[in-house]
């Protein structure tokens, strides 16, 4: 970092008394916010933490080129804030959210409305943005869907087949996840941790455990940071190679999308060798898990690796090789860079935008600050792109565990945590196979957890999906959204 | 020259279907662990090492009572298993979990050590189902793990039409819901209207420790602590998630297709 910054430097994974971080009244700090936004930085997370009857809200954002996160506070207020989101249109959903979470209205909103709340009747009973105009239709889908798929409900405006405008209402799936953290870790914490979205165990209970680790000063086990990368990757294979698949599915071509149905499975199995799991439930615990690879067992899951690889390998070469395939992933659900870098989109579908931006690359914590992984970016925007870079990645996770897999540490996978340190702040951000996931959490003076706060990377990718439908066939939505794959219960908490 | 090349590879594949239920079940995963077994009778006076240890009060104790572990609760993290020192809660590596009733799930008793596995629907049920039975499946306030593992069932591998089982779009064309997640506050009502546009007669599958009782997120304010709480429930497959094969086994076992292809059902 060559450039200064009001802001507190803070690596990723890392703690700090939060006495060291930087207050200023509201109005500065919101300029300040702004100020870092303007420059191209990313918020990670902007959340409320109350204090007594008032309020303070808490910035985190990412400076990539500087590889290091920053954050700041506002001193406590009461009433209402004027809202970043006019200028700045990555707070939006994080404005609606400290609304919903705490009552402190962002003023002059756009578009103020609840982010996960029911309304009575489910989430999706409100007012929704509407087009005018005699040829103007509305489209009305779910909770419900027609497959087996989370509930989320997507309301459209069409001219024809065209989509003008698509807005997303989620909440269905809320269970009340970050409330119940409040006066933790609890019992059931880790298991909620491993439920925030149950395809990403490994990377939401890895952003878990180095949080806790940061307030408790330590450091899991060199091996169990080693076991927890491994997992991640088998994570980002199992999901990707399912995406390929899912998308071949969606555009009617059965060799690839059957195939990578069957291998997906293969490599959740691969998982469930290390912890019995297929999505890895028990591997990662806070100060390193109870489960050892053991060689024999790790030199099995290598060889089936192995022959999974070449099997996708396989698949996607027939799907590359389809022209039919081709055409219909080609500038469908394009999104472009200059869109995707406003409203701070995360992971593959950024990647696809060709947005250089990947936390294992990043801000590299635990294991990937020993081996790196390259970060794969196609430049289109489109179906195409986010196929493709799933693609890239699914053969860098490959070539990644087939070197570290060879590369074993030795020694324990789990060590006691000790106490959490009292008013400390810590935040851990983790690439995710649908991009970053970020936890903070704050202690209070009893070393429990006083606020704790979670962003899936499908916190910031819905709006990309909306976007990226504009102008679209309203026919191709499905396509689209396979796409972006993005999680409902991650979103919702 | 892809069409040559898939047609080449497909034909080398061959059928990848398992043989299950007439052949062999494929093996769970080494450390999985299966079904838990509970013998109250081992129990130490005054011990509750497996009560502490329980994220959601799965297993309990009450004063002067013996240990009872709901496995409709269970997370199945065996954190119990470890902490029993008479090694009273044990793993059986069992896959069939499935049970027609709620109190079947509940362990421990002599006699009630073990779960006492789902029987055949009732003759006129089973008879209208035996061959076609579709499902409009209803994702409820989870993590998408269970839906994901049912969503397997669909692949090449399993082939769960060859059963005549069907995931349909439209509770219309159902005969039953298969219900995911503790049902949240906010799905109740598109719960309850999917379940109105089912024509009877109809059944209700809970898959998942959520649709049984919450799961992990068992007595938050904001979900309903599972299926049953609004719904009849027509049976109980445990897990976080179960796995694929103790969903397949339950919902053949249902529909007695398990005695059809010459397994031993109990
Ligand atoms: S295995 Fe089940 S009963 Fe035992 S501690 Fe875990 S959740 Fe509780
Ligand atoms: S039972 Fe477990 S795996 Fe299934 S939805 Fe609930 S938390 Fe997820």
């Amino acid at each position: 970092m060559n450039r200064t910054t009001p802001f507190a430097l803070l690596t990723n994974g890392t703690a700090l008394p939060w006495a060291d971080v930087p207050e200023w009244p509201l109005p500065e700090f919101l300029r300040h916010v702004g100020a870092e936004l303007d420059r191209g930085e990313r918020l990670n997370s902007l959340f409320g933490v109350p204090e007594g009857g008032a309020l303070r809200l808490v910035a985190v954002l990412a400076f990539d080129a500087g590889n290091t996160l920053v954050v700041g506070r506002s001193r406590p207020f009461s009433g209402s804030f004027p809202s970043l989101t006019a200028t700045h249109s990555q707070a939006h959903l994080f404005e609606r959210e400290i609304w919903e979470q705490h009552g402190a209205v962002p003023e002059n909103h756009p578009w103020l409305k609840a982010v996960r709340k029911d309304h009575g009747a489910g989430p999706a009973v409100g007012d929704f943005f509407r087009v005018d105009g005699r040829e103007i239709h509305e489209v009305a889908v779910g909770p419900v869907h027609a497959g087996i798929i989370e509930p989320g409900h997507f309301r459209f405006q069409c001219a024809g087949e065209e989509v003008l405008h698509l807005e997303i209402a989620l909440g269905f799936q809320h269970r009340g996840i970050e409330e119940a953290l409040a006066g933790g870790p609890h019992r059931a914490t880790i298991y909620q941790m491993e439920t925030v979205a149950g395809d990403t165990t490994i990377a939401h209970a890895t952003a878990y455990a180095s949080t806790l680790e940061a307030l408790a000063g330590t450091e899991a086990p060199l091996r169990a940071q080693w076991l927890r990368a491994i997992a991640l990757e088998l994570e980002r294979l199992a999901n990707h190679t399912g995406d390929l698949g899912a998308l071949a599915g969606d555009v009617a071509f059965l060799p690839t999308a059957s195939a990578c149905g069957k291998i997906r499975g293969d490599f959740l199995n691969l998982t469930a060798m290390l912890c019995g799991n297929r999505f890895g439930r028990g591997l990662v615990r806070p100060g390193g898990g109870p489960h050892d690879g053991g060689t024999e067992r790790l030199g099995k899951l290598r060889e089936r690796l192995e022959t999974s690889l070449a099997e996708v390998q396989q698949a996607a070469v027939w799907l590359w090789d389809a022209a039919s395939v081709r055409t219909r992933f080609e500038h469908t659900g394009h999104l472009h860079r200059k869109q995707a870098t406003e409203i701070g989109l995360v992971g593959p579908a950024a990647r696809a935008c060709g947005l250089v931006r990947d936390v294992r690359f990043d801000h590299p914590a635990g294991w990937f600050r020993f081996a790196q992984v390259p970060v794969s970016v196609w430049p289109d925007g489109d179906v195409f792109a986010r196929a493709r870079v799933r693609w890239l990645e699914i053969q860098r996770s490959g070539e990644f565990l087939r070197e570290q897999l060879d590369a074993a540490p030795d020694g324990e996978t789990r060590s006691p945590l000790p106490p959490l340190a009292p008013d400390t702040l810590a935040v851990a951000l983790v690439e995710g196979w649908r991009g970053e996931v970020c936890h903070a959490a704050l202690t209070g003076a009893d070393g429990r957890l006083r606020r704790y706060k979670i962003t899936d990377p499908s916190f910031h990718n819905w709006t990309g999906l909306a976007l990226a439908l504009r102008g679209q066939a309203i026919s191709d939505f499905p396509l689209c959204n396979k796409s972006f794959n993005l999680s409902y219960c991650g979103f919702d908490l | 020259m892809f069409v040559h090349d898939t047609l080449l590879n497909r034909l080398k594949r061959g059928c990848a279907t398992m043989a299950y239920p007439a052949g062999p079940a494929p093996a769970l995963p080494e450390r999985h662990g299966g079904a838990l077994r509970v013998e109250a009778a081992k129990c130490q006076a005054d011990c509750a090492a497996c009560v502490a240890v329980c994220p959601t009060e799965a297993v309990t104790r009450p004063p002067d009572r013996r240990v009872a572990l709901d496995l409709g609760r269970c997370l199945f993290c065996a954190e119990c298993v470890k902490a029993c020192p008479t090694g009273a809660i044990t793993q059986t590596g069992d896959h069939r979990l499935a049970v027609r009733r709620r109190e079947d799930l509940v362990l421990g008793e002599a006699g009630n050590e073990q779960l006492r596995l789902a029987g055949v629907l009732d003759e006129k049920l089973r008879r209208l189902f035996r061959r076609s039975l579709k499902l409009r499946q209803v994702s409820a306030g989870g993590c998408n793990a269970c839906e994901a593992d049912t969503n397997v069932l669909g692949t090449i591998g399993w082939d769960l039409g060859r059963f005549g089982i069907q995931f349909v779009a439209s509770p219309r064309h159902a005969d039953g819901l298969l219900i995911t997640g503790p049902v949240s506050k906010n799905m109740e009502l598109a719960l309850q209207k999917t379940y109105a546009a089912v024509p009877e007669p109809r059944i209700v599958i809970a898959v998942g420790a959520c649709a049984i009782a919450g799961g992990p997120f068992v007595g938050h304010p904001q979900v309903h602590n599972g299926a049953g709480v609004l719904l009849p429930v027509d049976l109980f497959i445990p897990g976080c998630p179960p796995h694929p094969l103790t969903i397949l086994d339950g919902l053949i076992r249902l529909l007695g297709r398990l005695e059809e292809s010459g397994r031993k059902t109990g």
